[in-house]
């Protein structure tokens, strides 16, 4: 690895860790209202909640809190579903987009509202501006609001004692939005634009090329369907392409929020690999920044909310941790490149004049360093925005993505979800340490107990089946298997890959499947459901059985959760339970493809 | 059971009209004012008519130009309304046979230069869009431009250089040479 590698990666560990402080005091400051901003904006937020005639000043109990959830949710959902099938007799359609499939439609509608953010459909060949905007833009915003409302509430059960209620949340979300995520979002939209990032309402540019492409143009019959041959493969003719037509939108706000809001789903369908969505360096390091951005900040939140900043930054310090390791893996298997490629003559040697390394389906711009770190961020995050195609990795390259989101989207992970997650594992890891010494375990002074254990236990396994479970009917099924674009283990990988990104609601893909079928836009749209839902209700319950609690001054038995010991401990609680769940299945992809390339590498140098 | 039902219903209204409306309105109304050409999509203007855009890269087959990297769109290379990398999994023998092809290509375009070839030049982008290649790609093309055009290498190597960027504030991202850009010189030049 040149120096130049560490470097950019030192520079944004370093940015990362240094905004989440200021962030972090100001949202704290904004969720108890304390803030200036707050304050002034007061009228405005008024005016919102007497329009929806909502007390602010009322409290829910938990329950409660999570019917608005659900409610808001499913609404969303239902918004989304019909912008997309009415789109065709709807405006700001330049391009003439027809109604979306149902079951496209509905894998589109739950991927936005669960904050996952999958994309089974090309963008820029399927959404029209207007379900750009109202569907999806809104969805980006709103669900990552919600995730940051479901996480105060379960901070306010520590927080609290012997409280019945956990705040009100359409004060919550109004505040994430409007406060958080809206601001940010405008600067950083702009941002992007100055970079070249486009953003406008024209239609589709249309330039001559240079030179123009020779190709074999499927012949079409009346109505429009390809024609074949008595052996079914499709007739083509020679044709000549002298033209481009260039997809424009108003991508720059979208791609702003997607990254806030840990989203990922992109405005074109390559993501952020596109030019127009991340043209330059820069442009990438401001996405990328913006991906950890929330969540590391979440982190410095939670400790003032609960009165010790010393819990925050354990906390942020275990997924740092766990983030840097990974990270090392993906940047060395990438640029140590395919043995495949060198054996065909290419050259993957690092150098001045090239970044070098394993460059399929990675972009110039941003070479092997970049690339690899997105890869990381975005699956550590629950964000799966992609700036390279992660289905072209190398066998480990692929598997640190992979893993990141088998751990349940706790490493950072998605906004509020990802640290509602973690203070999960925190309560699992003080729930062992109290088994092995024989106390009744305590976190951040409130006792753990039966009902507090078995909410976590299901917010720890539901994801596990749902990836599990997913990806074994897929591979019993034919219409699991005719998706996968890749021979051998790799088809496993896709398949593996697809559900744990569904399952964990994180949206990234090894995008070689064809999972815009009916089965895989039911079968992952309902992972998706219940992963987002069957986790957020427990946690809202563990919020509500919390605040009912008193503390408990610590004692002699107390186990410090503020310690490196603890940090440690709570790294390998997450990573004994992700190693277990997942090897085995992770042993049928990307390690016996990995096996599989060190037979190539020894072919094409010797066993040495 | 329904007491949240109308607050989550005009709630969402309201926030779709602040998220999905104004916001958007407000970036682009501001974009075209503070970044006129970038918010477009960088278009290059000729006699003011686009002829292509600075971030999106086009397909070159002829040896007098500078070759982009391979493009996995469908049904031709560079298609900018359906971008797409080709996702070939590393050990797909699909992906062999493709790299093996370009490097043939490439071989029989310029006899006798056995440098080994850059990876990047015979490997599909994430995009099939991308408008860069490295400048070792460029360096392993500029005798076969030279030849073709009759040019002295240094003053090919020259029109290189200025379509060369290098990594952004010094050290972000990767040097690079834009494709269209290098070309479109080169024809103006000669």
């Amino acid at each position: 690895m040149t120096a130049n590698v560490y470097l950019q990666v030192i520079f944004y560990l370093v940015v990362l860790i240094a905004s989440a402080k200021p962030l972090g005091a100001y949202m704290a400051a904004v969720y108890e209202g304390s803030s200036r901003v707050v304050r002034w904006l007061a009228p405005v937020e008024n005016a919102l909640y007497r329009l929806c005639g909502v007390d602010p000043q009322q409290e829910m109990h938990w329950t409660r809190y999570a019917m608005a959830v659900i409610w808001f949710s499913l609404l969303g959902t239902l918004a989304v579903y019909a912008l997309q099938r009415l789109q065709v007799w709807l405006p700001l359609n330049p391009q003439g987009m027809g109604n979306v499939t149902p079951d496209s439609a509905f894998n589109t509608a739950t991927s936005f509202a669960t904050n996952t953010n999958w994309q089974g459909y090309g963008g820029e060949s399927t959404m029209s501006y207007l379900t750009q905007m109202l569907g999806l833009t809104v969805q980006n915003f709103v669900s990552a609001a919600t995730g940051m409302a479901v996480l105060v509430a379960l901070i306010r059960g520590f927080a609290r004692q012997s409280a019945q209620t956990i705040g009100n949340f359409w004060v919550d979300l109004t505040r994430s939005t409007l406060h958080i995520l809206l601001p940010l979002s405008l600067v950083l939209a702009l941002a992007l634009v100055s970079q070249g990032v486009v953003q406008t309402f024209s239609a589709y540019v249309t330039v001559p090329t240079v030179e123009s492409v020779e190709y074999d143009k499927p012949v079409l019959d009346a109505d429009g369907q390809p024609k074949k041959d008595e052996k079914g493969a499709p007739i083509t003719e020679k044709a000549a392409q002298k033209e481009q037509v260039i997809a424009v939108g108003p991508a720059a706000s979208q791609v702003a929020i997607k990254q806030l809001g840990t989203n990922g789903g992109g405005f074109f369908n390559v993501n952020s690999a596109h030019p127009l969505e991340n043209p330059t360096p820069l442009s990438n390091f401001l996405e990328m920044l913006s991906i950890l951005l929330i969540p590391a900040a979440l982190c410095y939140m939670f400790g003032v909310m609960v009165g010790d900043r010393r819990q925050g930054w354990a906390i942020l310090s275990a997924m740092t941790i766990v983030l840097v390791v990974l990270l090392a893996l993906c940047v060395g298997a990438e640029q140590a490149g395919n043995p495949v490629l060198a054996g065909a003559g290419a050259d993957q040697v690092a150098s001045a004049t090239q970044s070098g390394g394993n460059m399929e389906g990675k972009e110039t711009r941003f070479g092997i360093a970049n690339s690899a770190l997105w890869a990381t961020v975005t699956t550590a995050a629950s964000n799966g925005s992609v700036n390279a195609m992660h289905d072209s990795f190398t066998p480990l390259g692929g598997l640190v993505p992979m893993w990141l989101m088998q751990l349940g989207e706790v490493i950072f992970g998605g906004v509020g979800s990802g640290l509602y997650g973690m203070i999960a594992f925190a309560i699992v890891a003080v729930f062992v340490a109290g088994l092995m010494i024989g106390r009744t375990p305590e976190y951040l002074g409130k006792k753990i107990e039966a009902f507090e254990i078995k909410m976590t236990a299901i917010v720890v396994l539901v994801p596990l089946i749902m990836v599990l479970g997913g990806t074994a009917i897929a591979v019993m099924l034919e219409a699991g298997r005719a998706g996968v674009a890749n021979p051998g283990a790799h088809a496993f990988s896709e398949i593996l890959y697809a559900f744990s990104s569904a399952g964990n609601n994180n949206g990234s893909a090894f995008a070689g499947i064809s999972a815009n079928t009916p089965f895989y836009n039911w079968a992952l749209g309902v992972a998706m459901l219940f992963s987002r839902f069957w986790i957020v209700v427990p946690v809202l319950a563990l919020a509500g059985a919390l605040a009912a609690k008193k503390k408990v001054a610590p004692g002699s038995g107390t186990l410090p959760t503020h310690t490196p010991l603890f940090v440690f401990f709570l790294i390998g609680v997450v990573v004994v339970v992700g190693a277990l769940s997942f090897i085995p299945a992770l042993a049928l992809g990307p390690l016996v493809e990995h096996l599989s390339m060190q037979v190539e590498h020894v072919t094409l140098y010797g066993s040495k | 059971m329904f007491k949240e039902f109308r607050p989550a219903l005009v709630m969402l209204l309201l926030l779709t009209v602040i998220t999905g409306i104004a916001y958007p309105l407000i970036v682009t109304g501001l974009g075209r004012v503070m970044f006129s050409n970038p918010s477009n999509g960088s278009l290059i203007m000729k006699e003011d008519k686009p002829v292509g855009s600075l971030l999106i890269g086009q397909p070159f087959s002829d040896p007098k130009h500078f070759w982009s990297r391979p493009s996995a769109t469908s049904p031709y290379a560079y298609n900018a309304s359906a971008s797409s990398g080709s996702n070939q999994g590393p050990l797909n023998p699909a992906l062999k046979e493709a790299v093996e092809g370009r490097v043939k290509a490439l071989r029989d375009a310029d006899p006798g230069n056995n440098a080994a070839v850059p990876v990047d030049l015979v490997t599909a982008s994430a995009s099939g869009l991308d408008p860069h290649i490295s400048p070792a790609a460029a360096e392993y093309q500029v005798r076969r431009v030279a030849r073709e055009r009759k040019m002295a290498e240094d003053r090919v190597r020259a029109l290189v250089a200025e379509a060369t960027e290098g990594r952004q504030l010094g050290f972000l991202g990767e040097p690079r040479v834009n494709v269209l850009k290098l070309n479109l010189a080169l024809d103006a030049a000669h």
